[in-house]
């Protein structure tokens, strides 16, 4: 009978699975700064005085998010090329999951202004501070900080999300792992290493976002 | 007769079905003080409020040094942003709740506007700020954010950020109303100072009647979105000619008392 576990294939396929876990990291961070990027400026075009920019993006962020991350990822796949854009699975990847949890993000960036009181926009009136320097001098700065733990929330949900990656061909943690049970005939052992990376990497992120909190919670008494 | 530096004709607001303002015409000379009496819901901060431009009024004209506050134009709404600023330009004002930056020290605070608005370089700025929170009595507080500072001193480190752009007008909206007893006295002492001065048009909700006494030139009473008194702080305090004055300064003397 064979061993239910074999920790020498363990051994084994542990630097075979690096490369993959450098994938996932990758795509995860790419995917994040895109998403912040963007989900800050689908907030920012909802306070904007013209109508059309509100409405506009208002369907596009209730649509993304309405629709599947799987049915988005294969949509861009198949159809950036297409359109003429040339992107490599991993680069098609990153902006679906960016665009994906942008649609998110933008919805926590708003929660996070709407926090910001009234009384701060006010003074920022009065001192006759413009628009635009209000939004970035005044209440960003304070809308940000309490909604760290929702966007670090996000980044480790978008982490766990990168396997969707291995349906367009992205070679990251799981589609590696599956290489490597079908060329050993074991999938214990590789699917267990995945989910281990993952939840280390899930819980190293969630104390370093936690630490970043209690930084800014300090700073600010 | 000089024109007048604040002028209202026929304000009103409504906000929703309620009747805020109903109908305010007010003149104000430039460099008077004046108090604004009333019961708390009256509309006194709706007034201030629609002075500083932080709210339009439903109907009604207001002018600034002349000019009429709100204008639509052809051009749409970045003229009327942009004229806005202008009249703005003229008007500081100070809030019950202080709205100091959280985020930022004392002497940001105050800096920020000089140098966002009035583009004035950064040492030239802080120069200008410590001038000011040196007025206030704060210049050994500049490094400390709000967070650490008391209700009093960030009432003083908001007239210092209010006063650092040199407004013609300065608007105080009940700013003593949020702090302890005890630290009321050093917050009004800078007011008169400033009253005493006259360089600038102070308009200030206040329920100290002596303070409005001391240094007010006119003394409005407000009460259900009207004006119904309006004249020197003697005359309206000792001798007011309608009925419901009189029954809003008995009760704040029992207040008082208490």
């Amino acid at each position: 009978m064979q061993n239910l576990f074999d920790w020498n294939l363990v051994l084994r396929i542990f630097p075979l699975l690096l490369p993959a876990l450098c994938t996932t990291i990758e795509a995860t961070l790419l995917g994040m700064i895109v998403a912040l990027i963007l989900g800050l400026l689908f907030a920012l075009a909802r306070y904007s005085p013209a109508y059309a920019v509100k409405k506009f993006t208002a369907v596009v962020v209730e649509f993304i998010r309405r629709t599947p991350l799987l049915v988005q990822v294969y949509f861009l796949f198949y159809m950036l090329p297409a359109t003429g854009l040339q992107l490599s699975a991993l680069t098609t990847g990153v902006l679906a999951l960016g665009l994906h949890y942008a649609a998110y993000c933008s919805e926590v960036y708003r929660a996070g202004i709407e926090s910001v009181p009234s009384g701060q926009w006010d003074a920022a009136s009065a001192l006759n501070l413009s628009s635009a320097c209000t939004m970035y001098r005044v209440i960003l700065p304070q809308a940000l900080v309490p909604i760290l733990p929702a966007l670090s929330n996000y980044l480790i949900s978008m982490f766990k999300d990168t396997p969707i990656l291995s349906a367009i061909t992205v070679v990251e943690l799981l589609q590696e792992s599956k290489i490597l049970g079908s060329e050993s005939f074991r999938y214990t052992e590789p699917l267990t290493m995945v989910g281990i990376f993952f939840l280390t990497l899930s819980l190293i992120c969630a104390a370093l976002s936690r630490q970043l909190e209690n930084h800014f919670a300090l700073h600010r008494k | 007769m000089q024109e007048p530096i604040i002028r209202m004709v026929k304000v009103f607001k409504k906000v929703g079905d309620t009747n805020i303002l109903k109908g305010i015409d007010l003149n104000i000379p430039a460099t008077e003080t004046v108090a604004v009496i009333g019961p708390s819901g009256s509309g006194k901060s709706t007034l201030m409020r629609l002075l500083m431009g932080l709210d339009r009024p439903t109907s009604g004209d207001i002018e600034i040094d002349g000019e009429p506050m709100w204008v639509d134009s052809a051009e749409g709404e970045k003229k009327k942003i942009e004229h806005l600023r202008h009249i703005r330009s003229k008007i500081g004002m100070v809030f019950q709740q202080f709205n100091l930056f959280p985020h930022f020290t004392a002497l940001q605070n105050v800096m920020e506007a000089p140098m966002q608005v009035l583009k004035m370089e950064r040492k030239a700025a802080q120069q200008r700020a410590e001038e000011y929170l040196e007025l206030v009595g704060l210049k050994d507080k500049m490094d400390a954010y709000p967070a650490k500072l008391s209700g009093g001193q960030k009432q003083r480190v908001a007239i210092a950020r209010a006063l650092a752009m040199r407004p013609k007008i300065m608007l105080f909206d009940e700013i003593t109303s949020a702090l302890d007893p005890e630290l009321v006295g050093g917050v009004l002492n800078i007011l008169k100072s400033l009253a005493a001065k006259c360089e600038m048009t102070m308009i200030l909700v206040t329920h100290h009647m002596n303070f409005a006494e001391q240094c007010a030139d006119r003394v409005l009473f407000i009460d259900q979105g009207e004006i119904i008194e309006d004249g020197k702080a003697v005359q309206v305090f000792r001798e007011p000619s309608h009925e419901r004055t009189r029954q809003f300064l008995e009760a704040l003397i029992e207040h008082h008392e208490q």
